[in-house]
């Protein structure tokens, strides 16, 4: 068997990200599902405004998957962002934990189970995780997000400027 | 006449198993099993709910805007669906001329990096923990991260397979989700130096641990011939595009199918002609229709698609190692075909080898820094575009109007192709293995196995069958309930007669 190491390529990666990162996921075209994509984007264009992107990187996908436990190296701060039927309105935020959970035999994963697949494989633990969900209400193919849930989406922008602003003096704080 | 198993001759008093998961992303699918009082098998079907409004999402839309809206019908397989609607738009745009060396090349790439990371990601996250650990091993152990505990250097293996070829279709087509690279009659977007630098330097490891994957699946087979030639095991016709000359191609190609003996049904037929060949049926009981071949008709004219069709219905695959692996796997059918689902596997891997192989020989070619990306051609009304995607044969169909608008579209996606085959898969793994017994968790995942096989849409659901909500109730003559048993998300099982009906979704 070919020994498995890391690459230079990867190596190189985990030694250049930004500090933070905030990774939203959905399908722009299944209605409130848009959610965590248009969080990204929009709080993307509000950082490009106050010229904060150099410490943050900004990534969205249709779902969680197993290969973006490597996005989670050399991050200080993370915030996960996604549309759930499940929380209350406008939105909820949850401080995460590694966990193994039924995800992981799934085509999408957990934040949860992400976190734990970075723990098995780097044998780090991996760095503080938040999951902002924001509640959503349909999510049909073709439909755009619906009112409400655009409304749910401006609050947690809002709560973001205070995520970020934390993050900030985090950052500044010596040692 | 139905399928053997398809339907009860009495289904009244029987009883019925569900195995029903959901998903958010890339349909519903369920199994229902129709027992008798001795647990023999009476029915079996999969039911699969596929994408809502495919054509309504699609139609009415300028026809530029498609390559880049059908990515958003799959999260899956994104970019199968973004080169299908690109080279559907090629022959609207062009007629029979030609796209340039370079947007073929480059087009060629992300699609090979695309079969190469999800394959990669099949095998190694979503099949690796029954084929390593066994059908019936402990649930909480049957998952990714009981194969990164016990065998962290095959996840980890799996985990940059797949990160590479992504890499290649960020690179290709200008970022990691919804990218524009093919434009229809070309591509927006040459690679660079060093991108293409960058990419090289990975080659020789991938192609190692591709190598590896490929004697992973092959071990498996030698350890356990009697499993692997057996379960879910029935014969079939298959189906895949090839190259003009038989050789493996993905990306383009004539239509070519055989019979379950080996025998060239037919061949070298333009992709444009598919409706002459294929015919979709409906049946009551399921919202995915059931394509055949025309000329045998709907009981012996279905087939399978994918992996296990593509690898034997070529002649030779046009790269060194995989050829090698090819030849090896032919010679595992003494003379005739390899009819065995779970050879699906092996085949995957075969062909994971060989797109790592076409991805080193496309980095080498100079279209793919420099050159023209679009042209010109004669406007048509409609145009039809087919690839291999990592599932199989997917068809893009579309009629565009002189405004510019689509006006009609047909999508036949790989899983629908396996339909008929993936409902006999589980109609034999519920013949040797649960007829007659009584059902426990570790016999139920051998009918998920079957499915997952296939690498279906609905496997990320399906996967899951073993840590998801599963409700058996117990019927009798006159329909009452007699018994209800859930199984909880942790595995949990309750009676309980008085359960609200259904399950949640």
């Amino acid at each position: 068997m070919t020994p498995v190491s890391v690459s230079a390529a990867e190596s190189a990666a985990e030694t250049s990200v930004a500090p933070l990162l905030v990774f939203g996921w959905g399908n722009l075209s299944r209605g409130d599902d848009a959610l965590g994509p248009l969080f990204v984007e929009r709080l993307r264009a509000l950082c490009e405004q106050r010229d904060l992107t150099a410490q943050i990187d900004f990534l969205d996908d249709y779902q969680l998957q197993i290969e973006h436990a490597l996005d989670l190296a050399g991050r200080q701060r993370v915030l996960f962002v996604d549309a759930s039927l499940n929380c209350a309105a406008p939105f909820e935020v949850t401080a995460l934990q590694p966990q193994q959970d039924a995800s992981f035999t799934t085509h999408a994963m957990s934040p949860q189970a992400l976190m734990q697949v970075f723990h098995d494989l780097h044998g780090q633990t991996p760095p503080p995780c938040t999951l902002l969900a924001i509640r959503g209400e349909q999510f049909e193919l073709g439909e755009p997000p619906g009112a409400d849930a655009l409304a749910h989406l401006a609050a947690a922008l809002s709560w973001a400027e205070g995520w970020l602003a934390a993050s900030e003096k985090t950052q500044a704080e010596p040692g | 006449m139905t399928f053997a198993l398809e339907t009860a001759a009495h289904p009244e008093g029987l009883r019925r198993v569900a195995i029903d998961p959901v998903s958010r992303v890339e349909g519903h699918g369920k199994v229902t099993l129709l027992l008798d009082a001795d647990n023999r098998i009476e029915q079996v079907r999969l039911h699969i709910v596929e994408f809502r409004g495919f054509e309504k999402f699609i139609e009415g839309r300028p026809y530029w805007e498609v390559p880049v809206m059908v990515q958003r019908l799959c999260g899956i397989c994104p970019v199968s669906h973004h080169l299908a609607a690109a080279k559907a738009f090629d022959r609207v745009l062009l007629g029979d001329a030609p796209i340039t060396a370079s947007a073929e090349i480059v087009r060629r790439l992300m699609h090979y990096g695309q079969m190469l990371q999800s394959h990669a990601l099949h095998f190694f996250h979503l099949s690796s923990p029954d084929l390593l650990f066994g059908f019936d091993s402990d649930v909480a152990r049957r998952n990714i991260v009981g194969v990164a505990q016990a065998h962290p250097e095959i996840a980890k293996k799996g985990i940059l397979l797949r990160k590479f070829g992504q890499e290649i279709i960020r690179i290709t087509s200008g970022k990691r989700v919804h990218g524009t690279g093919a434009v229809p009659a070309g591509i927006n977007k040459l690679v660079t130096p060093e991108e293409r630098d960058a990419l090289k330097r990975e080659l020789p490891q991938m192609l190692a641990w591709a190598q590896d994957s490929v004697d992973i699946a092959k071990q498996l087979h030698a350890q356990n011939p009697a499993l692997y030639n057996q379960f879910g095991t029935f014969r079939s016709n298959m189906l895949s595009l090839v190259r003009a000359d038989g050789a493996m191609d993905f990306y383009d190609g004539v239509l070519r199918a055989r019979d379950a003996d080996g025998k060239i049904l037919f061949d070298g037929v333009s992709d444009q002609s598919y409706l002459t060949l294929i015919e979709e049926e409906v049946r009551s009981w399921s919202y995915m229709k059931f394509p055949h071949l025309r000329s045998l008709g709907r009981e012996q004219g279905w087939y399978r698609v994918g992996p296990l069709a593509r690898v034997q219905n070529c002649d030779f695959i046009p790269t060194p190692r995989a050829e090698i692996e090819r030849q090896a796997f032919m010679a595992w059918g003494q003379g005739g075909l390899v009819h065995a689902t779970l050879a699906y596997h092996w085949a995957r891997m075969i062909e994971l080898l060989h797109s790592v192989e076409v991805i080193a020989e496309l980095l080498d070619n100079p279209a793919l820094v420099s050159g023209d990306m679009m042209t010109t051609g004669v406007r048509q009304r409609s145009g039809v575009g087919i690839i291999e995607a990592p599932r199989g044969t997917l068809i893009h169909d579309y009629d565009v109007a002189d405004d510019d608008l689509v006006t009609r579209c047909n999508l036949i996606v790989s899983t629908t192709h396996n339909n008929q085959a993936m409902n006999e898969a589980v109609r034999a793994v519920a013949r040797d293995y649960l007829d007659g017994r009584e059902l426990t968790e570790g016999l139920l995942n051998h009918i998920e196995v079957a499915i997952r096989a296939y690498d279906p849409c609905l496997s990320c659901a399906t996967h899951a069958l073993g840590q998801m909500p599963l409700d058996v109730a117990l019927v009798g003559p006159d329909g009452a309930l007699i018994d209800r048993v859930l199984r909880s998300p942790q595995g949990e099982l309750l009676h309980d007669l008085n359960a609200p009906v259904g399950l949640p979704a």
